[in-house]
């Protein structure tokens, strides 16, 4: 029996909710922060809260930080919560990201490629010197400059410009549906659809470690930035009444494509190699990660040998999710009082047995 | 529909004002909710590799809502986020627009201004983007 | 596109989930029958009873077969359930018919999976008349009589060959008007 029924400590948690509400309002003579400060101006927290709990939804990531005191996953774990709350209306059609209205956009392996390199709003060349200016509210702001541009412009993708001479591998499509970790439990082995969607929604944390292993040489695939790309897209539906698509609006993203190493056979030349990450929100750091662990967790599939943690699928997927990882963490602290109480006892009868053999 | 997804309650109450004051096109009729507004999810799908074969992204909040005006007009709507009273009037919107007596002006009043200024916002990003895009030159071209 | 003019539950969470307590204790005592009390105006022919069960039960997610008699209402079903309707009768979750089907024909789930197996959805017209059966089993605490019409005259030969299967086998709601009523796998009809 490992667990048993405990009573008596019903008015110590209320207690401790009302303390942790105090606490969470902090001092009192300073001013509440309001819901639309955060979903306006703690963008990256919102869009790493969005990701992890695999929900978008800007003004309910924003409430779920306040309500968490900026924790991110207990954040995450909120929006998961909720999530349970509403019905699955019906499934989008899959994103365009080359429709992408790009704030960003840059690549690492052309200079000069069709459409330009936008930096966007990014910390990348920022001196990393804290602003103190910014410790007093009212600082005033550049003016942002602007530039006349060309109506819609197409970006295409890197791995057009490189396809055309067959030198990268291209995009499969067979139409097949795609599998739903929300509906149907993780189970292997686990298709690029499933890993792609574990990864999108996986610790961002997580995904660096791995990602990052994967250039010190556990698992290395020689990985070049093909492009990485942030901004908006539509999400469109077709609902079953309609029989038409219906653009229900915008959301913003963050894409990295990745070439890898190549690799070749006896019926295929030798071509680059391709690791994907498409994330919610703001974020090259989970993008690139997610990309590095995706082409990592391909090894297998082209013939490479598997014996890093970040090639390995099974392990990499049951570790990427917080949520499940800090529910299995923290259990520990809830009362173990039975299994402990029969270990103890165990421990002193081995003692005293070797006790009287000696 | 897509307008009427990007726009604010507010915003789309405010060009049914519009129209009505023209030519009571934006008056609104009695209607009736069959559906909603009810707000739930929507997976959002991306390809693997950017162009291959669909995967499950994640999920983002929607609302519908589909109303019957007295006149007999079915409207629906489908909007990113939990906004009840935007689903309702982006179904209302919908359903005046079948009126081929109220639709010029409800194309004029309420879906052009909207268009326009979500079209303004758009190009105001591009714009923004288009000035941190990178010129490059090389040294030598420097000296020549 | 599909034109609709009649709502589904005025207040969908509470409704619906009045009519699962409802679906659930006519589940757990079987051949009780229980009403339904959401004002509810499907189109014809479908009952109160059926569309409330349809909204509480079916949805995007589960599949949907439609026997033909009620397909005027199959453009409503589509709208508020979601469901989908064009399931063939083997791979449907819910099969609404007004005729009791053929369940040689129907998912009857398997022994790793015995929940995936169909529930027949049976609109007939009157509950608490009609042939009387003896119910017997889990839920009951002695055998009960239970009266509904529209059940094929070979009823509980039909039914001995569903509860066979059990863990498998299909599980039977009975709506009639603005009532339902339950035979789940489980029960023995004589």
């Amino acid at each position: 029996m490992a667990y048993v029924a405990v009573k008596g400590g019903e008015a110590a948690i209320d207690n401790a909710h009302a303390w942790l509400a105090e606490e969470r309002r902090g001092d009192p003579s300073v001013a509440e922060i309001e819901v639309a400060q955060i979903e306006t101006q703690l963008g990256r927290a919102i869009d790493r809260a969005m990701g992890e709990g695999s929900l978008y939804d800007r003004k309910l990531a924003a409430l779920a930080i306040k309500q968490a005191q900026g924790d991110g996953i207990e954040a995450a774990f909120l929006l998961r919560a909720y999530r349970t709350t509403l019905p699955r209306f019906n499934h989008a059609l899959p994103i365009d990201t080359e429709t992408m209205a790009a704030r960003r956009r840059v690549s690492a392996v052309f200079k000069d490629l069709p459409g330009g390199q936008l930096l966007g709003p990014t910390y990348d060349y920022t001196h990393r010197l804290l602003d103190f200016s910014l410790a007093t509210t009212g600082a005033d702001s550049r003016e942002v400059a602007s530039e006349t541009v060309a109506a819609s412009q197409k970006m295409p993708r890197v791995h057009d410009i490189l396809g055309h001479e067959g030198l990268i591998e291209p995009d499969h499509r067979t139409g097949a549906e795609p599998g739903d970790l929300t509906r149907e439990p993780l189970s292997f082995p686990a298709g690029r659809d499933i890993r792609l969607q574990a990864l999108a929604r996986g610790d961002e944390g997580f995904l660096l470690a791995m990602g990052y292993s994967t250039q010190r040489g556990y698992g290395g695939t020689h990985p070049f930035a093909g492009e990485i790309r942030q901004g908006t897209v539509a999400v469109e539906i077709v609902p079953e009444e309609l029989g038409f698509a219906l653009d229900i609006g915008d959301i913003e993203i963050t894409e990295c494509q990745m070439v890898n190493q190549f690799a070749g056979s006896k019926t295929t030349p030798p071509q680059f190699t391709r690791g994907y990450g498409l994330v919610f929100g703001t974020s090259d750091r989970r993008a690139m990660s997610m990309a590095l662990v995706d082409r990592a967790m391909r090894a297998a599939e082209l013939g490479e040998d598997t014996n890093a943690p970040a090639q390995d699928i099974e392990f990499v997927l049951y570790h990427s999710d917080n949520i499940e990882a800090t529910g299995f963490v923290e259990h520990l602290k809830l009362p173990h009082y039975v299994d402990f109480q029969s270990e103890l006892e165990s421990i002193r009868r081995i003692r005293e047995a070797s006790a009287t053999t000696e | 529909m897509a307008v009427l997804a990007r726009a604010g309650a507010e915003e789309i109450a405010a060009g049914l004002d519009r129209a009505t004051r023209l030519d009571n096109a934006g008056a609104r009729p009695a209607h009736r909710r069959l559906r909603g507004p009810e707000t739930g999810l929507v997976m959002v799908r991306g390809r693997i590799g950017g162009g291959g074969d669909a995967f499950n992204l994640g999920e983002m909040t929607a609302t519908r809502c589909t109303i019957r005006t007295e006149c007999g007009h079915t409207g629906h709507a489908y909007v990113a986020g939990r906004d009840a009273r935007q689903a309702e009037l982006a179904a209302l919107a919908d359903a005046l627009l079948q009126d081929p007596a109220r639709q010029p002006t409800l194309l004029q009043a309420v879906i052009q201004p909207l268009a326009d200024a979500q079209q303004a916002a758009a190009q105001t990003t591009a714009r923004k983007a288009a000035a941190t895009q990178v010129k490059f030159f090389t040294l030598a071209a420097m000296r020549s | 596109m599909i034109d609709i003019s009649e709502p589904g539950f005025a207040d969908p969470v509470r409704d619906a989930q009045g009519c699962f307590r409802a679906v659930l204790a006519a589940m757990s005592r079987p051949g009780s029958v229980h009403p339904i009390t959401p004002a509810l105006h499907p189109p014809a022919p479908l009952h109160p009873a059926t569309a409330a069960v349809l909204l509480t039960l079916a949805d995007p997610e589960t599949t949907l077969w439609i026997d033909p008699a009620l397909s005027a209402a199959s453009p409503w079903i589509a709208f508020h359930c979601g469901a989908k309707t064009r399931a063939a009768i083997h791979d449907a979750r819910f099969v609404l018919t007004t005729k009791f089907p053929d369940i040689e024909k129907l998912d009857r789930g398997s022994d790793e999976a015995p929940e995936d197996s169909a529930t027949v959805i049976l609109q007939i017209e009157r509950l608490e008349e009609g042939p009387s059966l003896r119910l017997a089993g889990p839920g009951l605490a002695s055998p009960t009589d239970f009266r509904a019409t529209g059940l094929p005259a070979d009823f509980p030969t039909i039914w001995r060959a569903n509860h066979a299967l059990y863990p498998r086998g299909i599980d039977l709601i009975l709506c009639a008007g603005e009532k339902i009523a339950s035979l789940p796998r489980s029960v023995e009809v004589s």
